[in-house]
């Protein structure tokens, strides 16, 4: 049958499941067929922590959520148009978050007395009139894929494990997307299981088919590519553009990566990611817990490595000490916090923004430590060789600070030229640089290990194997210059101060604030940092098509502060910082810059929503400025 | 002089240039222990010995953690780190791996490797990690000023039990053992020629060397070793081990170490059959009767302790294995900037004109 082509400028689809039934695969390539068609899109993965919770439980739901457009999108979206919902549990789980009117697509096969008694359904939703409000369609998605396949033998458990294809099929006919991935990564991953492979991709082709054909559907919609600039695109998590990160950071530094981790939600993908990378010279150390993990990466390091390790807030904790020594030291380390919700275990596969404080000040004495956040998944790779920069340059341990919201979402990035990336100078020190009382001849006759760069104050990095520049660091206060231990009162308050001074120096390669005020007269500024950009960005556009100005700036650095921070707060009668924590940042600027900032902090484990952030700041412009929206 | 040494654990870091004396080895800062520390004597016969290695200076690393003896590496003038408690053999591993050329020793205590670094300690011995371990072991907390340590004998009184210690000890050399470290020896700090025996044993290693030192502390535990120092009662104290030799001592010869067949362990026999005697294998495959021997040390006040290498065996390292792993993955990678960019744009992409 010949059926209607409706145009869309976007849609937001959910697909969600037990955990067992491949959802995050499905929508996985769902994202990859929509970003090799050309549209914008962001992605939210949202999964229990447990492998496989009991089935068909609501604690068991695993969900995929992916927003695509024709034009360039900020965020995951707040309410999905379809949600896909393969039993009972998934619906209940979900059907809060979705729209009136909205499509539901479930698989009538999992409404069982069985399935709706573990979601605590008294009665089938599907066979009263509780779904009315909904587009809903309820298909015997199993029984027609095991129907399918069963020219391949498979067992029915096996042959209906292919229904989250049936589903991507059906799918991807409704939007038109290409599928060809699809099927060649179907081959390639099932490669070895040839039945395997047959029964899902003849299941993916069945769903294709039925959408085409059943009379159930009457409308295919079509999202036409979103402009972007020219260049050479791929689909990419945060996880993934941090691990492509820390290895340029290691090719434009010429050091040898070295990766000291211990295996922790969400962190653990880039230990995965880099253990495959060892021909760019890169070691992975699977230690036997977070301070060893830290530990090998600051050993390394005294070896003229770039020291990595990966982790997340309750690893942070342990890491703490370590973190110290190399501050103490004052050599390059790289601390990578993928933050989930906490405090202790908390929500481990949940996001939330609250290490930032953590990061900041959990250390003993005074412990200065530069932190840097990206803002999206793809920025996780600019971010990471931005913190190796600091690092390296300024012979100092540095927070990254990701979240589970950047390392598992993911967006079209714009791959980068090798060429275009900034190349990193570690300026190893080769020869000694201070003359003694017993120098025959006024010339530099032994080594100082803690003399210092006149721009950034770093001290020399003079590597084992160096002759002549032999030397001994610790934990102990050291002697400005000589490095020798030092327990003079007087010293120690100058070190103290240096320390803080080298990190403030930070400030003078971090460029000037960006900020978004497309009318230069709003009042208003909303400040964010990390991941929180996409919902703030998508907030003040709502806001600004309701009629109303507003200001949005981001911050990548968050230790130091850009130095024209302050000036920037300043311009404005309100400012808010929207957070995923109680109020971190927010600490932060009143403390440093006294501005009477508005906190919006929720802690949800999800990103925030930006139709109640606009909401927020509508609110906040209407007291500021007595303005109301148009 | 070489390019290479003729000892296994140090293939890959560079000979000296010239023959170096003990004087280059001392670096200008002052000794602050306690007078009469047995680490005064660990240090001058390290200082003597390592000259003998035939090493760049600059290629030789030693890392320490918390605790009187970890003050070892600012006298010496080679490169050092003096970290953080229990740390010192996690953050050994780290630069033994990535750096092949250098000499790694680690300097740690009863306390910092046994109590804080115990979890480190083990799992560098599981790894068989390339360096050379000194554990001082005084059987107190020294740098605290006197608190019992992991290896103090139960029942000691000091400022934290004043009632007596309730705490078991471990036997480090039993524990080295059971996590099957390849090298194992245990050393006294008196004892200079068979320090000095045993270190260059224990350097010549390919893989982790655990050297377990008895050292004495005057402030604190003094004469804890007295049975195995006292010139005489040390004959009938100390349990001789060497490899290939049959372990029988006592001040007339009239004691060995004999099978036990009632415990499947070993035990000190008087005056036992010459064919009965045990010879000592450190090459065993097996660690079991190492272990067995192990237990001869008196958990209790010190009256007798096995001495010398329990275990020296030859098998794979980490850090070898993971080089080698990054050598046969690098070949082929080619232009660096290149191989990059293939990465960045590995995986499906589209391109936008």
């Amino acid at each position: 049958m010949t059926k209607q082509v409706k145009q869309l400028d976007r849609v937001i689809i959910r697909f969600a499941g037990d955990s067992g039934d491949g959802m995050q695969l499905t929508g996985d390539r769902f994202t990859q067929e929509t970003a090799s068609f050309g549209n914008d899109l962001s992605t939210l993965p949202n999964f229990p922590a447990e492998i496989r919770a009991p089935q068909g439980t609501l604690p068991g739901v695993s969900s995929f959520q992916v927003h695509f457009a024709d034009h360039d999108i900020l965020t995951p979206g707040d309410s999905p148009d379809v949600l896909v919902a393969m039993n009972p549990a998934a619906l209940k789980a979900n059907l809060a978050d979705i729209k009136k009117g909205a499509t539901i697509i479930v698989d009538s096969h999992d409404f069982t007395t069985r399935n709706l008694n573990k979601a605590a359904y008294a009665e089938s939703p599907l066979e009263n009139d509780s779904l009315s409000e909904y587009d809903l369609h309820a298909f015997e998605l199993t029984d027609m894929t095991v129907e399918a396949v069963k020219e391949f033998g498979l067992s029915r458990k096996d042959a209906s494990r292919a229904k989250n294809m049936f589903a991507l099929g059906l799918l991807s006919w409704m939007y038109g997307r290409p599928t060809e991935s699809t099927i060649a990564f179907l081959e390639r991953r099932f490669a070895k299981a040839p039945d395997i492979r047959d029964a899902n991709v003849t299941a993916f082709n069945a769903g294709w088919y039925f959408g085409e054909t059943t009379e159930a559907f009457v409308v295919q919609y079509e999202i036409k590519p979103a402009p972007m600039a020219a260049g050479t695109y791929r689909n990419i998590t945060g996880n993934l553009a941090l691990a492509y990160g820390l290895i340029a950071g290691s090719t434009q530094s010429g050091l040898p990566l070295f990766l000291g981790s211990y295996p922790i939600t969400p962190a653990s993908d880039i230990l995965h990611e880099l253990s495959k990378h060892k021909r760019f010279g890169v070691t992975t150390f699977q230690a036997e817990d977070e301070i060893a993990g830290v530990g090998a990466a600051l050993g390394a390091a005294f070896g003229g490595a770039l020291g990595v390790t990966t982790t997340s807030g309750p690893g942070i904790a342990l890491k703490s000490e370590t973190i110290g020594l190399g501050v103490m030291m004052e050599l390059p380390l790289l601390v990578v916090d993928v933050q989930r919700g906490g405090p202790s275990t908390g929500l481990p596969t949940k996001t939330e923004q609250a290490d930032l404080l953590q990061v900041m000040f959990g250390r003993n004495g005074e412990s200065p430590v530069p932190v840097v956040a990206p803002q999206s998944p793809a920025d996780c790779f600019d971010a990471a060789v931005e913190a190796a920069r600091i690092a390296i340059t300024y012979r100092t341990p540095v927070v990254l600070l990701s979240d589970g919201m950047l390392a598992n979402g993911s967006e079209p990035w714009k791959i980068p030229e090798v060429a275009d990336l900034p190349v990193i100078d570690p300026a190893f020190a080769t020869a000694t640089n201070h003359t003694s009382a017993k120098s025959p001849d006024g010339e530099h006759d032994e080594f100082w290990p803690y003399l210092r760069d006149e721009k950034t104050l770093a001290r020399p990095w003079a590597v084992p194997g160096t002759a002549g520049l032999e030397h001994r660091i610790g934990g102990l206060e050291k002697g400005e210059g000589h490095g020798n231990i030092s327990y003079d009162p007087a010293n120690h308050d100058l070190m103290v101060r240096t320390r803080a001074a080298k990190v403030a120096r930070i400030a003078q390669d971090i460029p000037p604030m960006e900020v978004d005020d497309p009318s230069g007269e709003a009042k208003v500024l909303v400040l964010g940092w990390g991941s929180t950009y996409g919902p703030i960005g998508a907030a003040a556009r709502q806001v600004r098509t309701a009629g109303l100005r507003v200001a949005q700036a981001h911050l990548r650095h968050l230790n130091p502060f850009p130095s024209d921070l302050g000036d920037v707060l300043k311009r404005y009668d309100a400012v808010m910082i929207p957070e995923m924590n109680l109020g971190q940042l927010s600490m932060l600027v009143r403390a440093k810059y006294l501005v009477d900032v508005v906190g919006y902090n929720h802690v949800r484990g999800l990103p925030l929503r930006a139709a109640e952030l606009a909401d927020a700041i509508t609110d906040l412009i209407s007291t500021t400025t007595q303005e109301a929206p148009r | 002089m070489t390019d290479t040494l003729p000892f296994p654990g140090l293939r890959g870091v560079p000979a000296a240039d010239a023959p170096q004396n003990r004087k280059e080895f001392t670096s200008d800062q002052e000794v602050r222990w306690c007078p009469g520390c047995g680490d005064y004597a660990v240090l001058a016969a390290v200082q003597g010995f390592l000259p003998d290695l035939g090493l760049k200076r600059e290629n030789i690393v030693f890392v320490s953690g918390i605790g009187c003896s970890s003050r070892f590496p600012y006298y010496l003038d080679t490169y050092g780190m003096h970290s953080i408690h229990g740390r010192a053999p996690a953050i050994a591993t780290g630069l033994a791996t990535t750096r092949e050329d250098l000499s790694v020793w680690v300097v740690t205590g009863d306390g910092d490797a046994l109590s804080i670094g115990g979890n480190h300690l083990i799992h560098a011995l599981r790894r068989n990690v390339n360096m050379t371990i000194l554990l001082f072991n005084n059987r107190i907390y020294g740098l605290t000023k006197g608190q019992y340590s992991p290896t103090s004998e139960p029942g000691k009184v000091t400022k934290s039990t004043p009632m007596g210690s309730v705490d078991n000890p471990f036997n480090p050399v039993s524990l080295a053992l059971g996590a099957e470290a390849t090298f194992v020896a245990r050393t006294v700090d008196s004892d200079r020629k068979h320090l000095t025996e045993v270190l260059s044993a224990a350097a010549a290693h390919r893989g982790t060397s655990l050297v377990a030192i008895y050292q004495n502390c005057p402030i604190f535990n003094d004469d804890a070793f007295e049975a195995i120092k006292d010139n005489d009662t040390k004959a009938d104290a100390i349990i001789p081990l060497r490899h290939g030799e049959t372990i029988r001592f006592g001040s007339r010869g009239q004691l060995g170490v004999v099978r036990d067949p009632t415990t499947g362990g070993v035990r000190v026999a008087q005056d036992p059959d010459d064919a009965d005697v045990l010879v000592h294998d450190a090459h065993a495959e097996d660690p079991t009767t190492a272990f067995a021997i192990s237990r001869l040390t008196d958990a209790g006040v010190l009256r007798h302790a096995p001495i010398g290498i329990f275990r020296q065996v030859e098998a794979a390292t980490y850090d070898d294995q993971a080089r080698e792993q990054i050598v046969t993955a690098s070949q082929g990678t080619g232009d660096r900037p290149a191989a990059l960019a293939g990465l960045l744009s590995s995986g499906d992409t589209w391109t936008v004109v």
